[in-house]
């Protein structure tokens, strides 16, 4: 057999943070009680209709911006009708004819080398309701109807279960820095449809293709590659490519294997039309510009920023990006003037280290960038050691209080007897004449010798340390 | 006093010589009359309670509610044995803001079930008989509010039309039934058929109540996108009768007796009455003017509507499964039950209907029906635009005649009576204003004009209704039964 190469298209959805649902104005927040988000639209009452929500459609834009979408002239909104429990209205509303952005291409990193990736198209949608299946019943809740839902598709864009991964990181990290989404897996807020198939390495034409439905997580979506993948390529090398069906199939993330759920011949009519309760509207130009100029400066310009123009290595600056909280905080290090790497390596060791084990964000660290370009200062201008920095980092955490303070009770005190050696002889130096009278039975100018020490010091100077060599040198 | 307008009522009110409490109670006792003998209701509200008399005018006085709009707490069915047993949580826009001017409920008046029907005969609780002669229909879907206000037993109900349904029973009625422009009226809790064509509205026995009811009714709401602010808008104080120099159209095709085989002498007659009808709009000085629409166009109008309306309708239903609410099936899954429900809830018409919509919408259909049937509907529409451009309105004939007889309910028509029979679907494929008012007898039952203005254009086809009602004697009749 020739070597196959993989072929894989993503559909990832994504929950949308917004004060209200996309069509209701039901909260959009996670509740454990069960059917408590809910206005009568969510439970298709005969009557209710739908009232789309603005800043929804704005974040919408957004994203079909980020990945440079080309967006449609109006906004309108379909319906996707098929029978199911979780689905109240028989009907998904969602977009068919204009999806709020199509043929976009963004870059992803993938093994520290830049790839592009073909995206097909970006809609807003709604969620479904969460069915809880028990052993003899099924539960609804409603919460979840309603939710908005962005659907990003890719084209069959990627060629392993690591560049899918790579691509959904990426998203992930964009919909956090935008603010537009939590994309928390955990609460499954991610989903992915994966579609995988293979094909001879010259081929021209792809295999056949298998769609996986409802991954629920990065490593599910890994894992789902790599076995179908897998059961492909062996069904291929046993002569028996023709069992590889157009089929649907779901991930069975217990068992770690893939199973069939209809073949493409029973492939749902879902009977597309335009939703007649929202009327199209103009996307206005003005709208556009507010929504472009609120898009922050996303990870992977930052990351190659920092490498670039600020020295850092691949990896400092992976671990700078991975939250945008992180970044803006080392992009105020730079503002004030603190050395990039100084700046980074803190952040990346005493600063993280802290924030994860106090679970904080950085943003509610009392460790500010202004008092980190305080406490590098003083390590610069030898005030202070690096190990004394550190004790003061933690101190002014402790004791929410300003660096300067720790410096001069404590640390300040200069208490490195080589140090004042140097500065004492350097006062017996130039002090001959006192010296001589000292040696000669005026014993209260030690008093005198040790006012040049403070004097010279600024009063750092460890006062026992400093009459103990005193009376060694003048003794 | 309930045969009275709403400004005479209100002024009775005013003045002490009737309270809001004798309305209601000689309301429901009429209601139970009237359902006695034409069937008219679903609900009657008994515990119906008077309100304050304010300055509004529709205060303190009893009034009718189509069964397909929600009303909290009260009983809605959409005629349908799919929700006999619904009782809403909310009430719509709508009737909630003439609750809020102290209008009172009395009664949900029968439709054709979920008001796909153009008969009145097929709610789950029988046919509405026509009040002039219980042998005929009311037409509908809009029967039973038709059937009510005719009968006298308030000055006005409300109705939904989505092809005639509001426009034709009332005619058939001999009141007057009118849709404004689409999205004056919220539509939030009106029970949908095909939203895109579904209009709320009212029934009334004179074009002034038609327009005081409009003006409590309207108000942009921020639970329906298709409405709009019509705050500017006052219909009842616009009405004049100072109509010289509005011109009208009407269709040849339509309305030419000789374009008729073998017509029949009810055709006859409706087709000569009209032309007297048009006689007193010249009369009132407007120009009446005869203008040539394709008959095929013409003829084409009720699949457009039959594919466009069936195709929402298949959508718009699907809510139905008995898993939220209306009665649930006991079957062991989730399929079974949806089925179960669907099954024993939709009387055969309306699973017809369903069917011929998922026909038309199936990926491999689409453009053959549903798409074909929207070019279609913006053609027709933007040919009314055209002769709007030149015209205040159309005026024409409601159907073919007088109500027909309920056993002749299922009786096909030719295409060209198709068409009679049909325009009035032109109305709401534009979202036109739209007013239907009676203009005389056919062997001694009501028949009606129609008179549809461009959008937004509702208080001028409103004042050229007033001024012809003015010159009939028609406003204002209430029902005699035919010996």
């Amino acid at each position: 057999m020739k070597k196959q190469i993989a072929v894989i298209g993503l559909e990832m959805h994504c929950e949308l943070i917004s004060n209200s649902k996309v069509f209701s104005s039901a909260k959009n927040e996670y509740n454990e009680t069960p059917n408590s988000n809910i206005v009568p639209l969510d439970l298709a009452l005969p009557g209710t209709l739908p009232v789309v929500n603005k800043k929804c459609v704005g974040d919408a834009l957004k994203m079909s911006m980020i990945l440079n979408c080309k967006m449609p002239e109006y906004m309108y909104f379909d319906r996707k009708n098929y029978y199911y429990p979780d689905l109240p209205k028989g009907y998904q509303i969602t977009q068919m004819t204009e999806p709020v952005g199509i043929d976009g291409e963004i870059e992803i990193e993938v093994d520290e080398k830049l790839i592009p990736v073909k995206i097909h198209d970006i809609h807003l949608e709604e969620d479904t309701a969460n069915l809880d299946h028990y052993f003899d019943t099924t539960t609804i809740d409603y919460n979840r109807a309603g939710v908005p839902l962005l659907e990003l598709v890719t084209e069959p864009a990627f060629h392993s279960a690591s560049e899918a991964v790579a691509f959904i990181e990426h998203i992930i990290n964009i919909y956090r820095y935008t603010g537009i989404s939590d994309a928390d897996t955990k609460r499954g807020q991610v989903r992915c449809d994966v579609n995988v198939s293979i094909m001879d390495e010259d081929a021209t034409e792809f295999g056949t293709k298998v769609e996986v439905k409802g991954v629920n997580s990065i490593s599910g979506v890994f894992d789902t590659i790599n076995y179908e993948i897998k059961r492909q390529t062996e069904l291929k090398s046993q002569g028996k490519y023709n069992e590889v069906e157009q089929e649907t199939r779901r991930w069975d993330e217990e068992k770690q294997i893939t199973i069939r759920m209809r073949s493409k011949v029973d492939a749902i009519d879902y009977k597309y039309f335009v939703e007649p309760n929202i009327p199209k509207f103009k996307i206005d130009a003005n709208w556009i510009e507010d929504l472009k100029k609120s898009i922050p400066r996303l990870h992977l310009e930052r990351k190659y920023d920092y490498i670039n123009n600020y020295g850092l290595s691949n990896y400092d600056a992976g671990v700078l990006v991975k939250d945008i909280n992180i970044a803006n905080y080392f992009e105020e290090c730079l503002e004030l003037n603190i050395d990039a790497k100084m700046a980074a390596n803190w952040i990346t060791t005493q600063i993280l280290g802290y924030i994860n084990k106090a679970e904080i964000s950085i943003n509610d660290l009392f460790f500010t960038p202004k008092r980190l370009a305080d406490l590098i200062n003083l390590i610069n201008k030898g005030t202070i050691s690096s190990k004394q920095a550190k004790d003061i980092f933690m101190k002014v955490i402790e004791n929410k209080k300003e660096v300067m303070e720790f410096v001069s009770k404590d640390n300040a005190q200069i208490s490195d007897s080589e140090e004042l050696t140097k500065i004492i002889d350097s006062i017996i130096g130039n002090n001959p004449d006192n010296v001589e009278a000292y040696k000669n039975g005026k014993t209260n100018l030690f008093d005198f010798f040790v006012g040049q020490v403070m004097k010279e010091t600024k009063g750092k100077a460890n006062p026992v340390l400093t009459k103990e060599i005193l009376n060694k040198k003048l003794n | 006093m309930l045969e009275k307008s709403i400004t005479e009522i209100h002024e009775a009110l005013k003045s002490g010589s009737t309270t809001s409490k004798e309305l209601i109670i000689e309301s429901i006792k009429k209601s139970h009359e009237v359902q006695d003998k034409y069937n008219a209701f679903v609900t009657i509200c008994d515990e119906a309670k008077e309100t304050e008399v304010t300055e509004e005018l529709v205060s303190g006085i009893p009034f009718g509610v189509k069964d397909n709009y929600s009303t909290k707490d009260v009983l809605t069915t959409g005629s349908s044995n799919a929700l006999k047993n619904y009782v809403p949580i909310y009430t719509a826009t709508v009737v909630e803001n003439l609750f809020n001017k102290g209008a009172v409920m009395v009664n949900k008046t029968v439709l054709d079930e979920f008001a796909m029907g153009g008969t009145g005969t097929t709610g789950h609780t029988g046919a509405v008989l026509n009040p002039w002669d219980r042998t005929r229909m009311c037409a509908g879907s809009s029967a039973g509010s038709a059937c009510a206000v005719a009968s006298g037993v308030y000055p006005y109900a409300l109705g939904s039309d989505t092809g005639d349904s509001i426009r034709k029973p009332a005619a058939y009625c001999g009141i007057v039934g009118y849709k404004p422009t689409y999205g004056m009226l919220s539509r939030y809790g009106l029970f949908p058929f095909a939203s895109s064509l579904d209009h709320a509205g009212v029934l009334t026995r004179s074009v002034e109540d038609a327009a005081i009811v409009v003006d409590a009714m309207k108000g942009i709401d921020s639970n329906d996108m298709t409405s709009w602010d019509s705050s500017e808008i006052k219909l009842s104080s616009s009405l004049t009768d100072s109509v010289q120099n509005k011109k009208l159209f009407y269709i040849k095709e339509l309305c030419d007796i000789n374009n008729y085989t073998n017509p029949s002498e009810e055709l006859k007659t409706h087709l000569k009455n009209f032309h007297d009808t048009l006689n007193l709009c010249r009369d009132l000085g407007m120009e009446v003017c005869e203008e040539s629409v394709d008959q095929k166009i013409l003829n084409a109008i009720d699949s457009v509507y039959t594919v466009i309306s069936c195709a929402e309708a298949t959508s718009n239903l699907s809510n139905l499964t008995g898993i939220i609410f209306g009665p649930r099936s006991d079957a062991q899954n989730v399929q079974d039950m949806m089925r179960e429900h669907r099954t024993k809830g939709f009387s055969p018409l309306i699973k017809r209907r369903l069917v011929i919509g998922s026909y038309v919408l199936q990926s491999e259909n689409q453009d053959r029906y549903f798409r074909n049937a929207q070019k279609l509907r913006r053609l027709i529409v933007n040919i009314m635009k055209d002769f709007f451009a030149k015209y205040d309105g159309l005026i024409l004939p409601v159907g073919d005649g007088p109500a027909p007889l309920i056993n002749d309910a299922n009786d096909k028509l030719d295409l060209k009576m198709s068409a009679l029979n049909s325009h009035l679907d032109i109305g709401n494929f534009g979202g036109f204003p739209s007013i239907t008012i009676p203009n005389g007898f056919v062997n001694g039952l009501p028949v009606g004009i129609n008179i549809t203005g461009n959008c937004y254009k509702d208080a001028n086809v409103l004042s050229i209704a007033y001024s012809l009602e003015s010159k009939m004697s028609f406003k204002g009749q209430i029902a005699k039964e035919r010996m």
